[in-house]
């Protein structure tokens, strides 16, 4: 079998196509195939659809979105349209109004709730490859003394039902 | 340990052995980290990436758990060396391409691999055989954390770990399993219950990740949503999903089995046979046809071939594979002829 595009390479690429709920099939060769989809890339990237989603976010003054720019990297929120990717972590920063409302598009929520890197660097070096579970309850307990101590009593009535529940486990 | 060392190893996530090995081949977790005061790789300048590098590669080779791997930098491997990663799972095609201040960190048993300046700075990969994400979250999050202790991630208390990508923001965690749906496919349920996984909020990709179709009745599910649930609470919702699935498919095999007995035994003989004399075949046809015979190993009625006999023709046979071993370049055409010249000698030597 010969290749759709060029005709003269034998077809080693096999692809489908949907267009408008036609289903179009394409043998092709390696170099028709290669310029077939970055032609492909271009027309349809994921940059493209989040930048589109990115598009809803539109407040009342337009000219501020697009110069708002992240005074650590350089990023616009208008490059961020472009290319669908951000450019440091302080980005999140700078562009929190709009990006709050992305992230809870994408995901359904835009409030963390898993582990946190500060909280592993807080402890004590050597603990880091006891299993997770040991170092919680570590954790929990050095809590619960502080909270004793400072007569805090109904976060410590807390954290012991917390450590009862890991040491049950 | 040399790339070449790879090539007599048999890669974690084909071992065909854990838990529910007959459905689910492997269990992979990968997290996306970020270093703080440094622009993702793709905003960052030259210099910035060589110090990305060196900064991770000082903190991996201070960690034990990292001890027996290699660190490669891609600007130092050809392309079909790149292309033999991509194939064992080890990193990804878009890594693999533009590698200029790119790496990757493999350990010897190919259970981890690190990915450094890809889309983030980091993306660890943990790789375990059969169902058994819980095992393999137990070790990623060790990793992780011994990282933390010498690395300063990119974070926020509100939207977590922050990454290149929104999509991949908050636990910046991915859990993915690799299936293999034969009877869900040939009675014709499958599209129904990839449709229930999407309205989900997972994902299902081919056998190589992003962008590939899936084939051979391979299938990889991943959740989707990275930000306002715990690690914990994402792995036990694909666990939970998992399970549903290996149990439907499970009951679409014992139905094929009683009522379409005759069937089933035909084809997968006649995948076995063609596989036995096929004199060129192409990579695809062997995904397919092997997918049969794997089947036909985990249903008993194909004896003397095991699983992982089987999982080593999926990757031996895949193009770069076949190019380390003859140790040359070969055109499409003269690998399907090399390709059905190994398939055929790898299966008629366990007949005697």
């Amino acid at each position: 079998m010969f290749c759709d595009v060029c005709g003269k390479n034998p077809a080693t690429v096999h692809l489908t196509e949907i267009i408008d709920e036609q289903m179009n099939e394409l043998h092709l060769c390696e170099d028709c195939a290669r310029h077939k989809s970055a032609a492909m890339e271009q027309q349809f990237g994921l940059s493209d659809l989040l930048a589109g989603m990115a598009d809803f976010e539109k407040p009342n003054k337009d000219e501020e979105v697009v110069t708002a720019k992240c005074p650590s990297c350089g990023l616009t929120y208008a490059d961020f349209k472009k290319i669908g990717r951000l450019g440091c972590g302080e980005c999140y920063n700078t562009f929190r109004q709009y990006l709050a409302p992305l992230l809870k598009r994408i995901h359904g929520s835009n409030q963390h709730v898993g582990k946190s890197p500060l909280k592993t660097k807080t402890k004590p070096a050597g603990q880091a490859l006891v299993p997770k579970n040991k170092t919680d309850l570590q954790e929990l307990k050095d809590k619960l003394q502080k909270a004793i101590e400072k007569e805090a009593f109904e976060e410590a009535a807390q954290l012991r039902d917390q450590i009862k529940e890991i040491e049950k486990k | 340990m040399q790339i070449n060392d790879l090539l007599n190893h048999t890669s974690e996530w084909l071992k065909g052995t854990g838990p529910n090995s007959d459905i689910v081949i492997s269990s992979r977790i990968r997290l996306a980290r970020n270093l703080s005061k440094f622009p993702f790789p793709h905003w960052a300048s030259s210099a910035q990436l060589d110090e990305i590098l060196a900064k991770t590669s000082n903190a991996m080779a201070n960690i034990d758990m990292l001890k027996s791997s290699t660190f490669f930098r891609l600007a130092d491997l050809d392309v079909i060396d790149k292309q033999f990663l991509v194939e064992r799972h080890l990193m990804s095609i878009e890594h693999s391409q533009k590698t200029e201040q790119k790496a990757v960190l493999v350990d010897d048993e190919e259970i981890i691999a690190v990915m450094v300046n890809e889309e983030d700075h980091l993306r660890i990969q943990l790789m375990q055989s059969g169902f058994n994400l819980f095992e393999a979250r137990n070790i990623i999050n060790r990793i992780d954390d011994a990282l933390a202790k010498i690395l300063d991630f990119a974070y926020l208390a509100d939207f977590g770990y922050l990454t290149a990508c929104p999509t991949n923001t908050g636990t910046g965690m991915r859990g993915s399993v690799m299936l293999h749906l034969p009877a869900l496919v040939m009675s014709r349920q499958i599209e129904r219950v990839l449709a229930a996984i999407a309205k989900l909020s997972f994902t299902t990709r081919g056998l190589y990740g992003e962008g590939t179709q899936a084939s051979g009745n391979f299938f990889q599910i991943s959740n989707q949503v990275s930000l306002g649930h715990g690690e914990d609470e994402i792995i036990e919702n694909i666990n939970g999903l998992i399970r549903q699935i290996i149990e439907q498919e499970t009951q679409a095999r014992e139905i094929l089995l009683s009522k379409s007995r005759e069937v089933l035994e035909d084809r997968i003989n006649r995948s076995l046979g063609i596989l036995k004399s096929a004199r060129i075949i192409t990579s695809q046809e062997t995904i397919e046809l092997l997918s049969m015979v794997r089947l036909g190993s985990d249903l008993g009625m194909v004896k003397d071939i095991n699983r992982r006999t089987i999982n080593e023709l999926f990757i031996i046979t895949q193009p770069a594979h076949l190019q380390k071993l003859e140790n040359k370049k070969l055109s499409p055409q003269e690998r399907d002829l090399k390709r059905a010249q190994l398939i055929r000698k790898k299966l008629n030597l366990l007949e005697t």
